[in-house]
């Protein structure tokens, strides 16, 4: 193949840190994430589809503390993936390139997701769970 | 016109011709995931830590199984796209980069598949 000494862009060691790389690279890994926390989903769509033994099994593997955590990392990854997506549908169609409004929705992105994630952990645990 | 020789494109280099209808797919995944998403993130929030029963009699529901069928065929589409970009982009021996985007599509399509099954299987089921 001639690919093989093609030069390659961007030159990622000399570049300095901005937030646009590490919110490009988080979209990323959220998005990696995810598709595994997919797994979880499907566990327990087959565990309620199979009958209320194997769903007593899979509610104590969601409620243990390991299973919390993971939940909770999955509910920050589905807020973050899902606000900065907004974001990329945006620039899809041509919005939001200016400098300025760029760090505005940037960290915008940040706060809203962190902000939903502490709001869904907190309703969970309170009025939440058990209607 | 082209400016390309027969044989530049018959090695495989250059534009694929399928690259707007991946762009697409993935646009549209994304905009039909958004009330999905959000949809499915509150109904956990709701009902996390109720009873089998009641789980069972949520499930039952034929909107919420409708819904559910459409959130797991949707979303991986969208994880399928999204996983295959990063496997072309980072996996650079061919053989390893072909093999793992056919196992990352039988996957996905396999968890699919479960996934709408058990919603069936419940939303049909006594």
């Amino acid at each position: 193949m001639a690919t093989d000494n093609r030069p390659l862009s961007p030159h990622l060691g000399i570049y300095r840190w901005q937030i646009s790389m590490t919110m490009s690279i988080l979209h990323r890994l959220t998005g990696i994430w995810l598709a595994l926390g997919t797994l979880a989903l499907i566990y327990w769509l087959i565990a309620a589809a199979a009958g209320p033994d194997t769903y007593a099994v899979a509610h104590t593997l969601f409620g243990s503390w390991i299973g919390q955590i993971l939940m909770w990392t999955w509910t920050f990854c589905i807020f973050y993936h899902l606000c900065n997506g907004i974001r990329h549908l945006f620039w899809d169609a041509g919005q939001g390139f200016e400098i300025r409004t760029f760090y505005i929705t940037g960290y915008s992105v940040w706060i809203i997701s962190c902000g939903l994630t502490v709001f869904a952990i907190l309703f969970a645990y309170t009025l939440g769970g058990s209607p | 016109m082209s400016f390309r020789t027969p044989l530049g494109r018959a090695r495989g280099l250059g534009s694929a011709k399928q690259g707007t209808g991946h762009w697409l797919a993935q646009r549209f995944t994304a905009v039909a995931l958004i009330p999905l998403t959000l949809w499915f993130v509150i109904s956990v929030m709701i009902y996390m830590r109720a009873d089998y029963v009641t789980v069972l009699s949520w499930l039952h529901s034929p909107v919420v199984a409708v819904l559910l069928v459409l959130l797991v065929a949707t979303l991986y589409y969208h994880a399928y796209l999204g996983l295959q970009v990063i496997i072309e982009d980072y996996v650079h021996d061919e053989w390893l980069k072909v093999s793992s985007l056919v196992l990352c599509k039988f996957i996905c399509i396999l968890l699919a598949a479960a996934g709408i099954f058990a919603v069936l299987r419940i939303a049909f089921g006594g």
